[in-house]
């Protein structure tokens, strides 16, 4: 029997009864949906962490106290890295630039031009525009006089400007109050940073940055019990040309050196983020496939389902076939054919219905604040309809088998 | 053309071993048009399935155009089915929503071939339905239903067109019109005709009737009231159910 006519008798078979075969579909299509929109989502946050990563500036190396392996003894609040540590490692070669910093990611109330945003803070010093790549678009940045004096003086994020004085160039010289639990500071607007966009971090632009004495000296664990000035993070930025990793060596050479043989620190480059971050949300990925791909299987099951009641309904007809001729390879074929063409027309429309719905949802932030990226790589869209015709295949083929089975007398004495 | 030796069948109902057939010895030549009748229970049914290579004989041996059928893989017997026989039943046993050509196409499908929307069409020319060609089962009278399923059997040129009841579901004069057709098939095509039936009237237009009863043949003799089987045995059914 020419396969063209198992097609032609299958589509006749599925129109027959539109509304099943449409509801059996629903579920391939769903499962195919979720499969390829869930995969857009966790390649777009793999893309979106690299992007990141790489968009905090290039040739960076972070010092952070604590290690990777104890995180949790030491944790966010672990205080072992302190001004001297940076200027120690500026002396190193192939340091280019060096800038310490405290980052709270906490947000934060900040008041101004009487109104209301949260940001966060990060404390730091006049390097960091030049180590992060990153430089302001009105007023100017903190300089090393605002760093002796522990001056009150404040950049704001592109996205916090906004927020409070609707341009840049209005909020310079004004005044805000930053309000974080009991604690408030007065602060006067010097800058405002270029924006970042939401390609990177979504809060890089809703941050607030002062200098990092201010912070150790206005905010209580901003020193640690031993008197030294600690800070939260150290970003180095090698000199153009690599060697970064073994300036990666150096740091940790020298600081394991300064801090009595106690590795009570992680040196780690860009390169080390984006291999961490992409690990995540390739498991990330993995694990929204892997929860799409069961609601896939349920519309197997589904499919399976259907197929058992088809045969059931159609033994009469497999009779007659059989008796003008048809072997048991031929109504094989007819149903399997037919569980396929359910499931690769529903995985065609599930793929539209991802793509559509990853389409929506880019740039999407879904009240959060953070907006969400997507990006359907071609080859889930390849393996989605694979999989979604081995699913046809696999619960088509037991109806499929039954129906080829049944003994053609029996079947046609059934009414 | 076909060769029947101690052909028995036994069902199993439950543990209970249900004798149909038991033990049936028949020689059919090519070309014949006969019947065979009995009563319900009296395995003329099973008989035709083993005929047609729809089942297996438990015992015996059947030769069909000399191949021995017990020696068939189930392909084979489709193969069988697909080019050597046609049915026609008596629920004629269309499928439902499908044309009337699309239904007399239907063997070709399975048989494989070129130009069957032209072997189809002329299939029910022969039948007289070639009207009909675009009109479903539901649109069609229990007489011309029947018609299109003969083409069914007919389109594949098959050797041997095994009938289950054919008239049972018509009235006398739909019946008489059907009966005149298979004897006009048999006499013009030389096809070899079987018709399963329990009316005398209709197994009256052939020219053999085998009587079965309780899975044995009882006898095998031309109808009643047809002495001479071999003159004209068309005219003579004719006039049989009137």
């Amino acid at each position: 029997m020419i396969i063209f006519d198992t097609i032609q008798t299958a589509l006749a078979q599925l129109s027959a009864n539109k509304l099943r075969t449409g509801l059996t579909m629903l579920g391939i299509v769903i499962g195919v949906g979720a499969v390829i929109a869930l995969m857009a989502a966790g390649q777009g946050a793999q893309k979106g962490v690299t992007k990141e990563v790489s968009g905090l500036g290039s040739n960076l190396i972070f010092v952070e106290p604590g290690q990777t392996e104890q995180g949790g003894r030491f944790g966010v609040g672990a205080m072992t890295l302190t001004t001297d540590d940076a200027e120690a490692i500026k002396s190193l070669p192939y340091v280019d630039a060096a800038v310490s910093q405290f980052k709270l990611d906490m947000e934060n109330q900040l008041v101004g031009n009487g109104r209301n945003t949260s940001a966060s803070m990060t404390a730091t010093g006049p390097d960091f525009p030049y180590v992060r790549s990153w430089e302001v678009e009105a007023g100017r940045f903190l300089i090393d006089d605002d760093v002796s004096r522990k001056a009150t003086n404040v950049v704001l994020g592109a996205q916090v400007a906004e927020d409070l004085f609707d341009t840049p160039q209005s909020a310079i010289g004004q005044q805000v109050r930053l309000n974080f639990g009991p604690f408030s500071l007065n602060l006067t607007v010097v800058g405002v940073m270029e924006k970042r966009g939401a390609g990177g971090s979504g809060d890089e632009d809703t941050q607030i940055l002062i200098p990092l004495t201010t912070f150790q000296t206005r905010i209580p664990f901003g020193r640690n019990p031993t008197g030294e000035e600690n800070i939260g993070q150290i970003v180095v930025k090698a000199t153009q040309g690599g060697k970064v990793d073994e300036t990666k060596d150096d740091i940790y050479q020298l600081l394991l050196q300064r801090h009595d043989y106690t590795e009570d620190f992680t040196v780690e480059t860009q390169e080390d983020l984006t291999a961490t971050a992409r690990q995540v949300s390739r498991t990330l990925t993995m694990l929204l496939g892997a929860i799409a791909g069961i609601s896939l299987v349920v519309g197997g099951i589904g499919i399976m389902n259907i197929m058992l009641v088809s045969v059931t309904e159609r033994t009469r007809e497999i009779g007659i076939r059989k008796a003008v001729g048809a072997s048991s390879g031929n109504i094989l074929l007819q149903f399997v054919v037919e569980a396929v063409i359910v499931t690769l027309v529903g995985g065609a429309v599930g793929v539209l219905a991802g793509v559509v719905a990853a389409r929506i949802a880019n740039g999407q932030d879904f009240g959060t604040g953070s907006p969400v990226t997507t990006v359907v790589a071609p080859w889930s869209i390849f393996v989605a309809l694979g999989v979604s015709a081995i699913i046809g295949l696999f619960f088509g083929i037991y109806p499929a088998f039954r129906a080829s089975r049944l003994d053609p007398i029996e079947a046609l004495r059934t009414e | 053309m076909i060769r029947l030796r101690g052909i028995t069948k036994v069902y199993r109902a439950g543990d209970v071993p249900v004798p149909a057939l038991q033990g049936i010895d028949l020689d059919i030549e090519r070309g014949e048009f006969l019947a065979i009748i009995g009563p319900s229970g009296s395995g003329k049914s099973t008989l035709m399935h083993i005929l047609g290579c729809l089942d297996r004989p438990s015992r015996g041996t059947y030769e069909l155009e000399g191949h021995d059928v017990r020696r068939m893989s189930e392909p084979q017997l489709a193969r069988v089915r697909s080019r050597r026989i046609g049915f026609v039943f008596q629920s004629y046993n269309l499928l439902p929503r499908l044309p009337a050509i699309t239904q007399v196409e239907l063997p070709l499908i399975y048989r494989g071939g070129n130009s069957r929307r032209r072997l189809a069409a002329r299939a029910l020319a022969e039948v007289g339905l070639l009207d009909r060609a675009r009109h479903r089962p539901t649109q069609l009278s229990g007489g011309e239903q029947q018609r299109v399923s003969i083409a069914r059997a007919l389109v594949t040129n098959p050797a041997l067109i095994l009938a289950d009841e054919p008239t049972g579901a018509l009235d006398t004069k739909t019946s008489a019109e059907l009966m005149e057709m298979f004897a006009r098939l048999n006499a013009e095509r030389g096809m070899t005709i079987i018709v399963v039936t329990h009316e005398p009237e209709v197994a009256a237009y052939t020219r053999r009737v085998i009587q079965l009863r309780d899975g044995r043949v009882v006898s095998d003799a031309p109808p009643e009231g047809s002495p001479t089987p071999t003159s004209a045995p068309t005219d003579e059914g004719k006039e049989a159910p009137a």
